[in-house]
């Protein structure tokens, strides 16, 4: 009985096939949407951890800005000094390695070919910090960082674009207005977690950065590494005394930077993600809400237009029941035939996106389930009032209904 | 068949709608038994009170007051559903109006009451199929009520109403929506399932022609019966 009314509902359906299409799409829609975005939001929470874990090991990032936690909004602070990163260096014993950086963008030209890029002035321990070794050549001498000798290592892409097939090392490229020699190339590391090129870049000694292209003595950013994963709690605390004690910060005084380590930019990149996923549920169970209000209304119409049918079938032995079930199920077989194209369209368009923006397609079995079954839900809660009404029709009067 | 309560029973029976001064008696005591295997008319001009019998017989309505008994079980006292379960297991019904479900083909029209009775699908459709054929309309099942002549639509109804193999058949005007000729086919067809089937058939109709095929004619009038007459000739055109 089950089964012949399922099939009924099913041709009802098709013989109204615009109609049932034009319900169901709010259904469409919300679903795919919240199909979509969970799933390109799961593919990048898996990048972005998987990027920040491949940030280098027991990596530790000190910036001289501050963030509110309640409003998000950065407070900058004065900048960090060469000796700032010295200081750390001599006397934070936990870590192993600090590179201060200062970044800017340049044009790289060699010969004909030219490209964007950014140049990364560091000092010694940036390859071991960050986690890059050098593939070709060699890395910089400590006496070309301290004199801040034309020297720069290529990041693998703009070795690729500038170069192609041919050997870079000993070739001089500008940057800017300054020329270097090209004494080593990196290799590749591929797209980040928002889907830039992390090879397009130069490294160059800081303290030619900072003379000829930065023209200040600031460091922007340092970067320490802990020497063992147990050693990272003390190297923070040991970090941000040093630097509380350098910039002259008071006691009971808030600190005027910041010290992260890579597993608290892990969390703090999926939070966002996850306050992210609790606007889009929010949109969904909008969406799910009014796509069920177009189901009911669609029901009613179908009532209303198979008073006759409904009164044929009450006069040869339906009961209530029967007819309750036969437009539950309908209304059911709708919302979740919906809910399953919604599905596939949010399957599809987060593939599309993932492959777009370069990331993981995650395939939540979980979210895909809970999609479904709310869509079915949908069906039953909106389609109980009509088919209660159906059900409850006089024979008689539905029987002489034209 | 003799032993027992009769089939039908109305004693007394009332249905009254409105109140006041806009009361209608549509049904103002009427008693009456119908036996297995007979052949009834019921006749009367509109608004005489046949149509409020038959949903009362078909148990789509109750009696405000009385009695009606089916095999001596009292209907009033029964519930929606279990009147419902009543036609779905003892009543068979053909419309003026054919009243298929559109779209659908006169296989599973017919098929349909067994549906609701959970019987499986391969005996269902032999049930059916058997069905049709009684009826004289093999090789049209698969055809829509829209392929279908009036003749043939009701032959169908008639086939749906049977196919539970009812203690009685409620027709309703059934030759109403048809010509002469269909509609004398469409009795003689009712006469041979009461003939050689033993259907208790009820017709209810106001066309004399018709009323001729059945062996007892009731003639309501006002709400009343105004004559019970069995037929003595036996002999039809």
């Amino acid at each position: 009985m089950i089964w012949s009314a399922v099939r009924l509902a099913w041709r009802e359906i098709m013989n109204n096939l615009l109609r049932s299409g034009l319900t169901v799409l709010g259904i469409i829609i919300g679903v795919a949407a919240v199909i979509a975005m969970v799933t390109l939001g799961g593919g990048a929470t898996a990048y972005v951890s998987n990027q920040i874990s491949g940030l280098g090991s027991n990596l530790i990032i000190i910036f001289p800005a501050t963030t509110n936690s309640t409003t998000g909004e950065v407070l900058p602070a004065p900048p960090f000094k060469p000796e700032d990163v010295h200081a750390i260096r001599t006397e934070v014993t936990s870590v192993s390695a600090v590179a201060g950086v200062v970044s800017r963008s340049v044009q790289a030209v060699y010969g004909n070919a030219n490209r964007r890029t950014q140049v990364n002035g560091t000092d010694q321990g940036y390859e071991e910090v960050r986690d890059w070794q050098v593939v070709e050549g060699r890395s910089f001498s400590d006496a070309e960082l301290r004199s801040g000798r034309g020297v720069c290592v290529l990041g693998a892409s703009l070795r690729k674009d500038l170069f192609g097939a041919q050997s870079p090392l000993g070739e001089k490229i500008r940057l800017g207005q300054i020329p270097c020699e090209i004494i080593g190339v990196l290799e590749e590391k591929g797209a980040s977690a928002l889907g830039s090129d992390q090879d397009n870049f130069v490294l160059a000694p800081l303290e030619l950065v900072q003379r000829r292209i930065s023209g200040t003595r600031d460091v922007e950013l340092i970067y320490a590494s802990a020497k063992t994963e147990e050693a990272r709690g003390r190297a923070i605390n040991e970090i941000t005394a040093l630097l509380r004690e350098r910039r002259h910060v008071r006691v009971g005084e808030p600190d005027d930077f910041t010290v992260r380590d890579q597993k608290e930019l892990a969390e703090f990149a999926t939070s966002t993600l996850g306050v992210l996923t609790g606007f889009l549920s929010a949109i969904a169970a909008i969406s799910l809400l009014v796509g069920g209000i177009g189901i009911m209304n669609i029901m009613l119409v179908s009532v209303t237009e198979r008073t006759r049918e409904i009164g044929i079938r009450l006069a040869i032995g339906a009961l209530e029941r029967n007819v309750l079930m036969q437009f539950l199920i309908e209304a059911v077989l709708l919302s979740s035939l919906g809910g399953t194209i919604g599905i596939l369209i949010g399957l599809a368009v987060a593939g599309a996106g993932a492959s777009l923006l370069k990331m993981p397609f995650v395939l939540d079995p979980g979210i895909v389930a809970i999609a479904f079954l709310f869509s079915a839900l949908v069906g039953i809660v909106f389609g109980y009032f009509p088919a209660r009404r159906a059900a409850q029709l006089d024979p008689i009067e539905a029987l002489r209904y034209e | 068949m003799a032993s027992g309560p009769p089939l039908i029973e109305f004693r007394d029976v009332r249905r009254y709608y409105g109140s006041g001064e806009t009361l209608v008696k549509a049904l103002d005591g009427v008693d009456f038994r119908i036996v297995d295997g007979e052949f009834l008319a019921v006749m009367g001009p509109s608004g005489s009170g046949k149509s409020t019998c038959m949903n009362i017989l078909g148990c789509l309505d109750s009696p405000t007051q009385g009695h009606y008994l089916f095999r001596g079980i009292d209907i009033g006292r029964l519930t929606r559903d279990q009147r419902a379960l009543l036609r779905r297991n003892y009543l068979g019904f053909v419309f003026q109006g054919f009243n298929l479900l559109k779209r659908t083909t006169a296989l599973e029209n017919v098929e349909l009451p067994l549906v609701y009775r959970g019987m499986a699908p391969g005996q269902r459709r032999k049930r059916a199929l058997a069905a049709l054929r009684a009826v004289g309309l093999e090789g049209r099942e698969h055809h829509t009520s829209a392929e279908l002549s009036g003749g043939q639509q009701q032959r169908v109804a008639i086939a749906r109403a049977i196919v539970t193999e009812p203690a009685i058949l409620l027709a309703d005007e059934p030759t109403g929506n048809l010509d002469s000729e269909r509609s004398h086919e469409i009795m003689r067809l009712l006469t041979a399932l009461n003939r050689e089937n033993g259907l208790t058939v009820l017709v209810v109709t106001h066309e004399p022609d018709m009323a001729e095929y059945a062996r007892r004619t009731l003639v309501f009038r006002d709400g009343h019966i105004a004559s019970d007459e069995a037929r003595v000739r036996e002999a039809v055109p």
